[in-house]
């Protein structure tokens, strides 16, 4: 018994993808719901489990682009040992994905193309035939296992240099994604920004208060972003355009805060949304916080994490930027922009003192938002920051 | 009286404007097809591929009977041959096979006149007839199918009795006890292997250091060493000079090697090519172009001449001159004629030379991959190690594949052994579909046949054949 290994859908509208990975090699035994390999899609990179136990056969090469639904490996079932045992009820439930073709047919090929391919673990229908009536020839399996195993052939060769001037390398999904997204919210929306900065010594002295207690209860740590979440809720509920989206000729405001986290992982910035973060306790923000983190740099993260965010908040502060202007996340109207805290002079009832600063910038979408509104956004979260018995309040 | 119209007018009816006149008529055409010859069916019929084979066929069976039976167990007295009975039987068979053609010809309602054609204007074609008079009909499109006819030696005329080209070596009433052969091409060494059965000294006088030119050079020399065993007798580097008749004899005069060489026969039969019969048709001064070294004419992968209503086929045009490749290319004008877009791929015609054993070949030679640069790889196989051919008792010879090195792909097939002619069947059909070696060694072949020897050179390919 074959099952054949296809990719499944991993979101909606995505019709394509890249096997970035194999965790197993072909003949390798594997188990019901192992990891088998990852597809990296333009929004997420997905882990896919065997639907099956048996021996593996690969059909795609690492790096090959593959369609939702394509058949990229087989499952032999008959040589796994643990076939026998498996139950009739279980041996009916996946005889519905149990391959009926070789999963090379569809493609009109000569048969020395069909053995190549197979032991080459090529997918034929990933193969152009140059035969008669597209028929595919020996001659383009080679071709195509070569191209694959030369993926610089286009680097040219520097003869007078050890070190290339240049290397081209292709985007990922991801990349050319964010690349698309973030040229058109360029140039799709109003983008304007505006500055404040916010006193941090009062969310450091809770911080610095409550932070065991905080860690023992609730097995997290008390950070910054939980504050800043409820800020922006405070300035949100108080401002709801900066909560609102551009439909065509309507405004559409948002009766829910969902707001976006950016987060930098080794593939791009990923941006998991927090969902109805006002009814969130301080808490339950950080550990949601730490669970969409670890998800996305360990690559699980789904395309439903990645949708439907109202307001985005980056920290560039991490890496220590003073100053910023984000991006827009469309089709949302504002992005908060985090930033380094840094001890700085500042002027309070006449005396100069030593200050925990942070500057804090608003990038909104001018054609909904007036600057007043956005201004008034930003002093209002500025507030809340330095005083946070504001956000309990609701003053 | 008024000009008769056609769309299609075909002047010639050998098989390639026979062929191209039943498509034409196919494709919806009034069609006329302009014969000189009392019976259609042009050289290939009358006077070349049908008749020798049959003559072939009897001579083989007379060498079975006298040399072979025995072998089996079959014991006959001394078999007798009768000359004017086996061209009697020649002669019906090219009959027959004539009035196939025109019983073809009435139920395709294809006009057949009889007469020399000539174009006197692009639509306009005079026919003139065996008495001497002269006809006109008019065409739409006109193909040219006129062939080819043997070439001569200026300094040995054919007379028509000594000297004779091959269309009379079909025809000679008793064996003659000594034949001289001038060229060791196809139609040489296949007349001279007929009348070498029935009992002739043949003597095959060849300008050039081999036979077979233009052949698969090893093939070419497997093949010529089966000929000599079986009595044919071979002089190359021979340059023929001259002849003189003496007696009821004639004798040929040649050099070789800068010394004086004399073949005395009682016929001599001179097979050194054969060259178009392009000459004579009126086409030049319409424009159309002629080559004046080959006397080809020069046509476009669509086989339309420099005038676009006239085509040209057959051997007038470049390519191997062999029946198969005009019957190819008469499809192919009659389509393109009507709005089609058929091209002949010259690289996938089969050649075969009828001798025993036989040598067919499609594809390149390892001559022309070497020459050309093209890496490759080779598979072979002999007959001697194939069950059917040792049932059969025809063990010489052998199969020969050519692939690219790299690609596998199947570049050249030659085969010299029994039935070499059949076989080449399979081997067109892998070359035209573009198939590597390796798809030939995966496909399955019935024992015992002929063709396994075929399967077993492509498993050689890759040094993987079972039965050696």
């Amino acid at each position: 018994m074959i099952t054949e290994i296809k990719v499944p859908s991993v979101g909606e509208s995505i019709s394509e993808g890249v096997l970035s990975k194999w965790y197993k090699k072909t003949g390798d035994t594997v188990k019901v719901n192992e990891p088998l390999f990852e597809v990296e899609t333009e929004k997420a990179t997905t882990e896919i489990v065997a639907p099956d136990a048996g021996v593996l056969t690969i059909l795609t090469a690492e790096g090959d682009k593959v369609l939702i639904g394509a058949v990229v490996g087989k499952i032999n079932k008959s040589t796994a040992g643990a076939s026998p045992a498996t139950s009739p009820a279980s041996v009916s439930a996946s005889s519905a994905s149990v391959a009926t073709e070789p999963a090379t047919s569809g493609a009109v090929s000569n048969p020395a193309a069909r053995h190549l391919a197979e032991k080459a673990g090529v997918d034929l229908s990933a193969i152009a035939g140059s035969g008669k009536g597209a028929r595919v020839l020996k001659e383009d399996v080679i071709a195509h296992v070569e191209s694959q195993q030369k993926p610089n052939a286009i680097v040219p060769k520097d003869v007078r240099r050890e070190v290339a001037r240049e290397t081209r390398q292709r985007m990922t999904p991801i990349r050319q994604r964010i690349a698309e997204r973030l040229l058109h919210a360029q140039q799709s929306s109003a983008i304007l920004t505006t500055f404040n900065e916010a006193d941090m010594s009062a969310i450091m002295a809770f911080r610095a208060k409550y932070k065991e207690s905080f860690q023992k209860k609730h097995g997290v740590g008390l950070g910054f972003m939980s504050f800043f979440v409820k800020a922006v809720i405070e300035g949100l509920k108080a401002y709801p355009a900066v909560n609102a989206r551009i439909d065509n000729q309507d405004i559409v405001y948002h009766h829910f805060y969902d707001i976006g986290v950016a987060v930098s992982t080794e593939k791009g910035l990923m941006v998991p949304v927090l969902r109805n973060v006002d009814e969130l306790t301080f808490a339950e923000i950080e550990k949601k916080i730490v669970e969409l983190a670890v998800k996305a740099k360990e690559n699980k993260i789904t395309v439903g994490d990645l949708q439907g965010g109202t307001f985005t908040i980056t920290n560039g502060g991490t890496f220590g930027s003073m100053l910023s202007t984000p991006i827009l996340n469309p089709p949302q109207s504002g992005i908060l922009g985090m930033h380094a805290i840094q001890k700085r002079a500042v002027v309070v009832d006449d005396q100069i003192v030593i200050r925990p600063m942070m500057y804090i910038a608003l990038s909104y979408d001018h054609r909904i938002i007036d600057g007043k509104e956005a201004v008034s956004f930003l002093v209002r979260v500025k507030e809340c920051l330095e005083n946070p018995e504001r956000i309990f309040f609701s003053v | 009286m008024a000009i008769e119209s056609f769309d299609v007018a075909i002047i010639g009816g050998g098989p390639g404007g026979y062929v191209a006149a039943i498509r034409a008529s196919q494709l919806g055409f009034k069609v006329a097809c302009i014969e000189k010859r009392e019976t259609l069916g042009g050289t290939c019929l009358n006077v070349g591929c049908i008749p020798s084979k049959a003559l072939l066929e009897s001579s083989e069976l007379f060498l079975q009977a006298s040399k072979h039976f025995e072998n089996h167990g079959i014991i006959v007295s001394k078999p007798q041959i009768d000359v004017p009975a086996m061209i009697a039987r020649k002669d019906k068979i090219v009959k027959g096979l004539g009035d196939g053609i025109s019983s073809l010809f009435k139920k395709n309602k294809i006009n057949r006149i009889a007469g020399l054609g000539k174009i006197i204007a692009s639509n306009r074609i005079e026919v003139t007839d065996k008495t001497g008079s002269k006809s006109e009909i008019e065409a739409k499109f006109i193909i040219i199918a006129t062939g080819s006819e043997p070439a001569s030696l200026p300094c040995l005329p054919m007379d028509g009795e000594f000297v004779v080209s091959s269309a009379e070596a079909l025809n000679f009433k008793s064996v003659p006890k000594d034949l001289v052969v001038v060229g060791a091409g196809y139609i040489g060494l296949e007349m001279g292997s007929v009348w070498t059965r029935l009992g002739s000294n043949v003597q095959v006088l060849e300008f050039l250091p081999k036979a077979l030119p233009i052949s698969d050079s090893e093939s070419a020399a497997l093949l010529q060493r089966s000929l000599e065993k079986q009595g044919l007798n071979f002089n190359f580097d021979t340059k023929v000079t001259g002849g003189k008749r003496e007696g009821g004899q004639i004798i040929i005069e040649c050099e070789k090697a800068g010394q004086k060489v004399q073949f005395k026969a009682d016929k001599a039969l001179v097979c050194v090519g054969r060259k178009p019969n392009s000459l004579g048709l009126g086409i030049e001064a319409l424009g159309i172009i002629v080559d004046p070294r080959t006397a080809q004419i020069k046509v476009d992968q669509f086989l339309r001449t420099a005038v676009p209503n006239i085509y040209a086929i057959g051997d007038l045009v470049a390519g191997p001159m062999l029946a198969h490749k005009a019957e190819e290319e008469g499809v192919a004008a009659a389509e393109n004629i009507a709005g089609g877009k058929t091209t002949v791929n010259h690289d996938t015609i089969p050649s075969v030379i009828y001798t025993w054993p036989e040598l067919s070949s499609v594809g390149k030679t390892e001559e022309q991959l070497k020459e050309t640069k093209v890496p490759y790889k080779i598979g072979k196989f002999p007959f001697i190690a194939n069950s059917r051919a040792r049932t059969m008792g025809e063990t010489e010879g052998m199969v020969k594949i050519l692939a690219h090195e790299k690609t596998d792909r199947i570049l050249g097939v030659h085969i010299v052994g029994p039935r070499a002619s059949d076989m080449i069947a399979e081997a067109v059909a892998w070359v035209e579909m573009q198939a590597s070696a390796e798809d030939v060694a995966r496909t399955c072949h019935a024992h015992p046949t002929l063709s396994e020897a075929f399967k077993e050179a492509a498993m050689a390919v890759e040094k993987k054949a079972i039965h050696i």
